[in-house]
């Protein structure tokens, strides 16, 4: 009994439980859920069972593949462009005071308006496809990365600033030798978050202002009474979700090697 | 008396030229308003050379002293001479120590080390061709320190007093004029501490620079220092100066001697709470 104790801790504490772990409890959830559909005879229409959503996906392999592949490329560009004014506007105002005061509270403001109430003005002025979804993708997902970005530029060691001034450092170099590294695991913390932001977004505005994409498809899918499909759509976006989320976790261990 | 020791404020230091001079310094803050005199008429002179300690209450404006010096916050009144000029920029040919090592995280203990030889001059110009040969420089230092084999393990990996002994080597690397240290041994346990103050020494006597040293621990003060200026609570100026006489090098055993405690007991009387 204690050898399979301190086996077991020595798997909690391993690389791997990070994956089996929730991957075991995920279907363990899903094996819940099947038994209790049918336990409790609840009609496909109001919540199929697992198999059924799977049997949707094969089914429609095809049509969901081509709908994610656009969500995902939306997504991808509206990030793109996020991680981009995100990471200039988080230096520019992280770095100058003026900025800071100008800009700070025009961002708060802008952040507060609910992005779902601009999709029908961007389906106006640029009509119905992938610049609507991209445009609210990279609304959503660009103010957590100036924030963060802008913090770690601003929460450098006052000490820090001192040896490189004592030194007659000049701006540039306290830039380039402290003011871009210290904000890289700010950077890399509010990319994981601004990713899943950014699929938010282009799904908000597939709903309603595009005819492909898995928002789309999934608004299309439940007036059809098609549950088992809609739901297949939203599993298909959150295994795209945490597959992005992985690969900025594991970029974050190459660039911020050194932190522990 | 003869001896082949050499005694501290010996005649070659008082003799030379002093590197710095406080000509009626003060410090002046607004607070809610009303000013507030931190620092009030300070005149004192550092010879080349020496080790100077200031030993004073909390909140009696001993690191303001050190930023005059360094330039980072040039005197507000009266002047701060260095080599005659007066202080209004930050000066070139400074080391500067602080209670945290603020090592930076994403570099090794080399690359720490090797930081001012990347913004110095004359160093930084030839600092792509002649790296190797800095590196030698900097090994050379860790190992005085202590820190041979530490060279590629990065801050997170080392003890607080290793970190602080990378920080020292920081401080000197460039070989500046000045060493600037503001109560760096201030964090570190009682026994690591007694260390570092040889440690110090040696590297002191090494490289022969003007050392500056800002600390609440008088025993520290009189273990490392030619003089030592006691500073009053505010508004604060120098009130006691004392030339400590023991030979160099100062030794953990002498810490034990009459002598020694009589110092530091002397210092102790002149302390005073606001």
């Amino acid at each position: 009994m204690t050898k399979f104790a301190t086996k077991f801790d020595r798997f909690i504490s391993s690389k791997s439980a990070g994956f089996v772990l929730p991957f075991t409890v995920t279907v363990l959830i899903f094996i819940l859920w099947e038994v209790l559909t049918y336990a409790l005879k609840i009609p496909p229409y109001n919540l199929p069972a697992p198999s059924a959503i799977l049997t949707a996906m094969t089914l429609k392999g095809p049509a969901l593949m081509d709908n994610a592949i656009q969500t995902l490329m939306t997504t991808l560009v509206g990030f793109g462009l996020s991680v981009v004014t995100g990471v200039v506007l988080g230096f520019t105002i992280g770095y100058s005071k003026i900025a800071y005061k100008i800009l700070y509270p025009i961002l708060v403001g802008f952040n507060t308006i609910p992005k779902v109430a601009l999709v029908p003005l961007f389906a106006l002025w640029f009509g119905i496809g992938a610049v609507p979804s991209i445009l609210t993708a990279f609304l959503l997902a660009f103010f957590p990365i100036a924030v963060n970005v802008s913090l770690g530029l601003d929460t450098v060691e006052p000490e820090m600033r001192d040896v490189l001034r004592s030194l007659g450092g000049s701006q540039m170099e306290f830039f380039k030798k402290i003011g871009i590294p210290h904000s890289m695991p700010y950077l890399f913390a509010s990319l994981k978050v601004a990713v899943s932001f950014a699929f938010i977004g282009s799904v908000i505005s597939e709903t309603v202002a595009s005819n492909k994409g898995i928002g789309y498809l999934v608004v299309s899918a439940s007036s059809s009474f098609d549950i088992p499909l809609a739901f297949a759509g939203l599993l298909v976006l959150s295994v795209m979700g945490v597959v992005l989320y992985a690969v900025f976790a594991a970029l974050e261990k190459v660039v911020i090697y050194w932190a522990r | 008396m003869v001896s082949v020791e050499t005694f501290r404020g010996s005649d070659s230091a008082v003799a030379s030229l002093p590197v710095l001079e406080f000509d009626h310094v003060g410090l002046e803050y607004l607070v809610h308003g009303k000013k507030e005199c931190i620092i009030e008429d300070l005149s004192l002179s550092i010879a080349k050379g020496e080790f100077v300690s200031f030993v004073g209450p909390s909140g009696c404006g001993k690191t303001s002293i050190l930023k005059m010096i360094s330039g980072l916050a040039p005197a507000p009144i009266g002047i701060v001479n260095y080599h005659g000029v007066p202080i209004t920029k930050p000066i070139p040919n400074v080391g500067v120590a602080f209670q945290s090592p603020v090592l930076m995280p994403w570099r090794n203990v080399l690359e720490n080390v090797m930081l001012p030889l990347e913004i110095v001059q004359p160093y930084k110009k030839d600092f792509k061709t002649r790296k190797l040969e800095f590196e030698e420089m900097a090994n050379e230092l860790l190992t005085t320190v202590g820190l041979d084999g530490s060279q590629k393990k990065f801050p997170w990996q080392l003890s607080g007093g290793m970190r602080q002994r990378a920080s020292l080597c920081r401080a000197l690397i460039h070989q500046p004029e000045l060493l600037l240290l503001d109560e760096p041994f201030g964090a570190l346990d009682p026994f690591t501490r007694e260390e570092m103050w040889g440690m110090m020494q040696s590297l002191w006597q090494r490289v022969n620079c003007t050392c500056i040293l800002i600390t609440h621990d008088l025993r520290e003060a009189v273990f490392l220092s030619d003089t030592i200026y006691v500073m009053a609570p505010r508004p604060s100026s120098i009130i006691y100066k004392l030339k400590v006489n023991l030979p160099r090098p100062t030794t953990i055993e002498m810490m034990l001697s009459d002598e020694f405690y009589h110092l530091v007991a002397d210092l102790r009387r002149h302390i005073r709470r606001s």
